[in-house]
């Protein structure tokens, strides 16, 4: 897939800070005893199949899908723990695994589970400085810990030292695993369901603390959620994954508000509001990556072809049989739909 | 007669660090056909709430008040009719299909037990019932011979649900029943129940944390703090207008997609639920509540009326604190969002 030069350059011409360049990441199926023993071969789940996505820096880019689209893989990609057979990462212009050690300094990762992100036999003191102690940072590490704790919201940071998680609720929780981020000033955050083990009430603060953290430190973040509220709440833009590839991507405003694809339209469709429940509701299960089908990947659950809509706009055949890449609709508006060069919408 | 009443409820666990109070004092109604939603936070005692209506609580468990389910007294029911009504009245859905699934049993035979061990039919006639109910709930009968393993999550949820159905109950406790399905499973599952409390004529307790899928699916809402509601009433009211604002925090989590107030603006509360064991003093609400003013620590609010069918358990109702008889007049700026709507 080719990077198209509209979102190649920021609208400052500054350089993004990552450029994803279609990456490929697949992953040995499960196979059986027997069906190995008779030498059938495992079927291979092509997790990520050509993404290419730019970050600029100080954005926050909410990476949406179902489970199993892949966006968890490629934040991994990104993070340099999985690594792609095909395509590039660009971190400020070199590729990630040149000097990998530097960039998981400046790349730092914050999972989803914060029960499981700590070390239960671990004090909160140890828990955050424990990345200083691995990257060997010199200097003052009860101050830089004390720094990081009041950053994530933990104040005053003294109190926290000699807790243990579980004398902490899974807000606090959740502020320690992020203070063990930005020990080590990181200029990129990749945070993969950062709230969705969190209780409702405690999740806008943790959100809030994201948002405060790109403006007080400049920090780029790349968030992977399966929930497109979080992504109206934070995001300034928003890329949509459906079986491993980016199906729209584009200013948050404009993907929730005036989605291109059908896939989009439909995941927005099932967000609960009032009433929601008489909207169409794409059936069967989210799909296989070891049988991704051909043409547009998603047209046997699309309902612009089960409507019979796409055979009437002269575009069914298209659907069927040929792939395609992200077309610009409106300037940095992308979608990967047939509707989308004549002009219709899903 | 309501079909299901709960008076008075108090649970209580007993654990090694003392008793822990989980439910205090909840009261609920439920007519047949209707829809209840019972939302809150982990720890809140929603899913108690459903243990406690069948008595399914872990042995050594104090509970008291009253549960009347078609005018049967669960509490102090005898073994023996508890397990009648069990699956026949009443029958529950939990979270987790994975796990309230038996994993080495085919799921024909775990739907048909409780209808031959109720004796409504035969062992082939069951088998027969058991292929309707799937395919009721959507899947295919040749599903009867599967797994549990070789069901995808939203098919063993689907598959739960019709064992549910199985001895044709009353009531359906729905325990978090799609939390940790797909959004779009969860949407078909949500639509499934909505479908089949509709057509069979269920009442259901539908138990969630999510309370943006409460709204959709229920007739009425209640929210529960600390072991209490704190706030009841017609689902969409309460949701769009909360009159507590534990009610309104917990609605700002579910921000509307083009609602521009939510756009780069989360909003949270500080701090996190109480422990059921060491609750705050007066309303358990006040460490975090943002109106919170003079009496809030030392008054304990119960639900006052806000409208017709709908109570609030906070001082900032109108007429609140006459009612609690405290002299103290509430703030001007701190005014429930009901009130403000009603006056406007």
């Amino acid at each position: 897939m080719e990077t198209e030069p509209a979102t190649r350059e920021s609208a400052e011409g500054a350089r993004p800070i990552l450029e994803v360049r279609d990456i490929h990441v697949s992953f040995a199926g499960r196979l059986g005893l027997g069906a190995g023993l008779i030498g059938r071969k495992a079927s291979l789940a092509r997790a990520v199949d050509g993404v290419s996505l730019e970050l600029q820096k100080g954005e926050i880019l909410a990476l949406a899908g179902e489970s199993g689209c892949g966006k968890t893989t490629t934040a991994r990609a990104v993070m340099g723990l999985e690594r792609p057979q095909r395509g590039e990462i660009l971190y400020e212009g070199e590729p990630i695994w040149k000097r990998l050690r530097a960039y998981r300094r400046k790349v730092q990762m914050v999972f989803q589970d914060p029960t499981g992100a700590l070390n239960p036999r671990q004090t909160i003191y140890e828990s955050v400085a424990e990345g200083l102690r691995i990257h060997r940072v010199h200097g003052d590490e009860r101050a830089q810990v004390a720094k990081a704790l009041a950053s994530a919201g933990m104040r005053p940071p003294e109190r926290f030292f000699l807790n243990y998680p579980h004398e902490l609720s899974g807000g606090q929780r959740q502020r320690v695993v992020i203070a063990g981020a930005l020990v080590l000033e990181p200029h990129m955050i990749v945070a993969d369901e950062p709230v969705s083990n969190l209780d409702a009430s405690v999740r806008g603060e943790i959100l809030a603390l994201l948002m405060e953290l790109r403006q007080r430190l400049g920090l780029t973040i790349l968030v992977v959620t399966h929930d497109l509220g979080l992504a109206w709440t934070i995001a300034d833009r928003v890329a949509v994954m459906y079986l491993g590839r980016i199906v729209e991507i584009g200013p948050a405003d404009e993907v929730l508000q005036r989605p291109k694809h059908p896939y989009t339209r439909a995941l927005l469709d099932v967000v609960p509001e009032v009433g929601g429940l008489e909207r169409p509701i794409l059936q069967g299960e989210p799909p296989d990556p070891t049988k991704i089908p051909l043409g547009c990947r998603f047209h046997p659950r699309c309902p612009v072809v089960a409507s019979g809509r796409a055979a009437e706009l002269g575009i069914e055949t298209k659907c069927r049989g040929e792939d395609l890449n992200l077309v610009e609709d409106k300037p940095g508006h992308f979608a990967a739909c047939h509707l989308t060069p004549i002009g219709e919408q899903p | 007669m309501s079909l299901l009443s709960v008076r008075g409820l108090h649970v209580t666990y007993t654990t090694q660090a003392g008793a822990v109070p989980a439910v205090r004092g909840i009261d609920i109604e439920l007519d047949r056909g209707q829809v209840l939603g019972l939302a809150g936070e982990s720890g809140c005692g929603k899913s108690t709430i459903a243990g406690a209506i069948l008595r399914l609580l872990p042995a050594g468990t104090q509970v008291s008040g009253e549960v009347m389910l078609e005018g049967d007294d669960v509490l102090g029911m005898r073994a023996r009719r508890l397990r009648a009504i069990r699956w026949t009245e009443a029958s529950i859905v939990f979270q987790g299909a994975m796990h309230a699934l038996n994993p080495v049993q085919r799921i024909g035979e775990q739907i048909a037990e409780p209808i031959i061990l109720h004796g409504q039919a035969g062992e082939r006639e069951a088998v027969v019932r058991a292929g309707a109910l799937l395919e009721q709930v959507g899947l295919p009968p040749r599903r009867l011979k599967d797994y549990p393993h070789e069901l995808s999550g939203g098919q063993r949820q689907r598959a739960m649900i019709a064992m549910a159905l199985a001895c044709n109950p009353s009531l359906i406790i729905a325990d978090e029943p799609t939390t940790a399905l797909d959004v779009m499973v969860q949407a078909q599952v949500l639509r499934l129940l909505k479908e089949l409390q509709r057509d069979l004529g269920l009442a259901m307790i539908f138990i969630t944390h999510d309370l943006s899928v409460l709204v959709e699916t229920c007739d009425r809402l209640a929210i529960m703090y600390a072991g209490r509601i704190i706030e009841e009433g017609p689902a969409e009211v309460v949701f769009h207008q909360p009159a507590h604002p534990y009610t309104r925090a917990l609605a700002a989590a579910f921000p509307e997609i083009g609602d521009q107030r939510f756009r780069r603006n989360p909003s949270g509360l500080p701090g996190d639920p109480p422990y059921p064991a060491d609750l705050p003093s007066g309303c358990t609400f006040h460490p975090r509540c943002p109106d919170v003013f003079g009496p809030c620590p030392d008054v304990d609010p119960r639900l006052y009326d806000v409208s017709p069918g709908r109570r609030a358990a906070c001082l900032l109702v109108e007429g609140a604190l006459a009612a609690a008889g405290v002299t103290a007049a509430a703030p001007e700026t701190a005014r429930s969002d009901a009130t403000a709507e009603e006056e406007a």
